[in-house]
Formats: C-alpha cells, sequence, structure tokens
C-alpha cells in the first residue's frame, strides 16, 4: 500500500527521470530487483557453463596427475600472480564506480570505470604475452601440441584444458569490456542517478563473476603441487 | 518507518562503504599471497595442497559475492540462486568424479572371456580370479 504513495512520490519529484522507469514497473526498486534476478541467473548458466570445463579438468588431472605437474611448468606463475591482483584491483573499481553512480558523484564513477577498463587491458595483454610464448614453445591443445623434449606424455592434455579455460574467461574479459564501455558512454550522457543506476550495478556483477571464474582458474592451472 | 529515517540511515550506510570494500581488497590480496605461498610448501600428500589451494578460493570468492556482489545486503533469492548453481556444479562434479574414479572395477562381463587370453604377463589380472565363472553367464 506504500508502493502506491511512493509511486505518486516519485511522478512528482523526478519527472525528468520517468523515462527509465518502464512503464511495467511500480517502482525503481522493483524495476532493480527484477533485473539483478535476471542477472543472477545468466551468471548461474555461467557458472556452470565453466563448471564443465572444472569438472574435465578434476578428471584429466586424476587420470593423468605427473603430465600435469610437469606441464604447469611452462606456466609463469609471476605471471598469473600479477594477473589475479590486477582483477582483483579491476573489481574493487568496479564496485566503487557502482558506489558512485548510487551516490551521484557522477565524475568518479567515469573515472572508476575507466581504471577497470584499464585493468582489463592489462589483464589481456599479460594473457597475449603468455599465450605468444606458449605458441611459440608449440605448447598448444590436442593435436597442435608440437614441445618436443618431455618426459612425461599426456602433456597436451593439460594445455587443452589451459587454453580453453583462459581462452573461454578471455572472451568473457572482452565481453565485459564492451558493456563497462557501454555504460561508459550511458554515464557520460548522465543517464544514471540514485534511483536508477541498474545497468552500472548488473554489469558489475557480470564483472565480479568474470573476477571469481578467475579466483578458481589461477591456482587450479598455475599452482598445482 | 517514516521516509526521512529511512533516508539518513541508507545515507550512513553509504558513506562507509567504500572503506568496506577496500577492507575487502586488502584481505583479498592477503589471501592471494598466502595461496601464493601455501603452493610453495609440500603438504604431506599433493591432495592437502589442493584442498588448502581451493579452501581459499572459496574464501575469495565468498567475499566477492557477499561485499562486491552485494549479496550480503540483498534479497535472499539472489544468494539462493547462486548457492543453487554451486550445489548443482557439485553435484555435477560428484557424480562425474565417482564415475570416473570407480570405472576400473566395473568389469563387463563381455571383457572378463578375454582377460585370461591378455593374462600372459605376472600379475596383471590379480582382481579376475573370482570373476571369470560367471564371464561365461551368456
Amino acid at each position: 500500500m506504500s508502493d502506491t504513495a511512493a509511486v505518486v512520490h516519485e511522478e512528482h519529484s523526478h519527472e525528468h527521470h520517468d523515462s527509465s522507469l518502464q512503464h511495467h514497473f511500480a517502482t525503481y526498486e522493483q524495476q532493480m530487483d527484477a533485473g539483478k534476478i535476471g542477472m543472477w541467473l545468466f551468471l548461474a548458466t555461467e557458472i556452470l557453463l565453466f563448471g564443465g570445463l572444472f569438472v574435465g579438468f578434476a578428471l584429466m588431472q586424476s587420470k593423468y596427475p605427473e603430465a600435469f605437474v610437469q606441464a604447469h611448468h611452462h606456466l609463469d606463475k609471476n605471471l598469473g600472480f600479477l594477473n589475479t591482483v590486477v582483477l582483483l584491483v579491476s573489481s574493487f573499481t568496479m564496485v566503487m564506480a557502482v558506489h558512485c553512480a548510487k551516490t551521484e558523484q557522477r565524475k568518479k564513477v567515469l573515472v572508476y570505470l575507466l581504471i577497470t577498463l584499464a585493468c582489463a587491458a592489462i589483464f589481456l595483454c599479460v594473457k597475449y604475452f603468455e599465450y605468444e610464448h606458449k605458441i611459440h614453445e608449440g605448447l598448444l591443445p590436442g593435436k597442435f601440441y608440437t614441445h618436443v623434449g618431455d618426459t612425461v606424455p599426456h602433456q597436451f592434455v593439460f594445455f587443452s584444458f589451459y587454453f580453453m579455460m583462459t581462452g573461454l574467461h578471455g572472451l568473457h574479459i572482452v565481453g565485459g569490456m564492451a558493456a563497462i564501455t557501454w555504460i561508459f558512454f550511458r554515464a557520460k550522457k548522465g543517464d544514471f542517478n540514485h534511483q536508477y543506476y541498474t545497468p552500472i550495478d548488473l554489469v558489475g556483477l557480470y564483472w565480479h563473476l568474470v573476477d571469481l571464474i578467475w579466483i578458481y582458474l589461477f591456482p587450479l592451472l598455475y599452482l598445482i603441487s | 518507518m517514516s521516509e526521512t529515517t529511512h533516508t539518513t540511515t541508507h545515507d550512513n550506510h553509504d558513506a562507509n562503504q567504500p572503506k568496506i570494500y577496500a577492507a575487502v581488497l586488502g584481505a583479498l590480496l592477503i589471501l592471494t599471497f598466502i595461496t601464493v605461498g601455501a603452493s610453495k610448501i609440500q603438504f604431506g600428500s599433493g591432495m592437502i595442497n589442493v584442498v588448502i589451494a581451493l579452501t581459499i578460493a572459496t574464501i575469495k570468492a565468498s567475499l566477492v559475492a557477499l561485499f562486491f556482489m552485494h549479496l550480503i545486503h540483498d534479497k535472499a533469492m539472489n544468494s539462493i540462486i547462486l548457492v543453487s548453481s554451486f550445489t548443482f556444479l557439485a553435484v555435477f562434479i560428484g557424480f562425474c568424479y565417482t564415475d570416473a574414479s570407480t570405472r576400473d572395477d566395473l568389469k563387463p562381463l563381455g571383457l572378463k572371456v578375454k582377460a585370461p587370453a591378455v593374462a600372459g604377463a605376472p600379475g596383471a589380472t590379480p582382481a579376475a580370479p573370482p570373476a571369470p565363472a560367471e564371464g561365461h553367464h551368456n
């Protein structure tokens, strides 16, 4: 019953915001909750998508444990660590962008989104150098594996998973960068205010999930013993 | 509750958020150092190292989900969706793992007939002896 009062209140005091409240929602809060549930359902499918790769990785690692340990020595732990730190920092700047959008500090929103984008770019650059090194040494998936001098067979299995998991994760980073660029321009236009910042919040959720997946990928791929 | 009290508590809450976020980032970075440090120490079998690494990763993931993804203040439905997706992932991993790890013990009837022929090598089929009689079942 207080909902109707809220609607009337919003219609009077925020007329210029009305276009951001879709007509089928009674309040901004309801609109935001609906958007969030949709995003979380999408994130659940993302977890299951990566889950398939994690299951395959676990099974193959238990089948060829020595090969996986040998193969992971070809990865640069320091670069993996650097990328972990970069992604964690980018998650922090992303959540700060959401916070600033909510508190209407518009300049700061833009700054934090730019830092997040820069972190994503650093992550991809580091990944590029890692990939280049592996391609150069022939440490490639399946039949493309041409590395010579292995003492333990089946190391190509590890690199199949390495490239599929980090590759799929990398594509998610690229997608996240596109989404962040989109909300950057919307924020610049002044589309967001304390009532309506759903797009930034939802892109933030997606970005944190990408970070969350890397939190598991880093120890599994780089730190096996 | 009146609208004014609601907004003031909300503002206080918002003002504290950056500090909380910074603290969470600090905790995440420290946990990352611990993960790397723990990976350099060999705890008994390799399995213990994996368990330690995954436990730390799960603590980090929980921090990200609770604070950066706002689940701690959010409607319960969003947490339920996340937890249920991890539950089904656990079912997925659990069943696949038990399947794969017990597969060698499953000896299809058709294969048992061939087993003695290959068993020229000593000790190759120590587990087989009780079974051969059943091999000619069909």
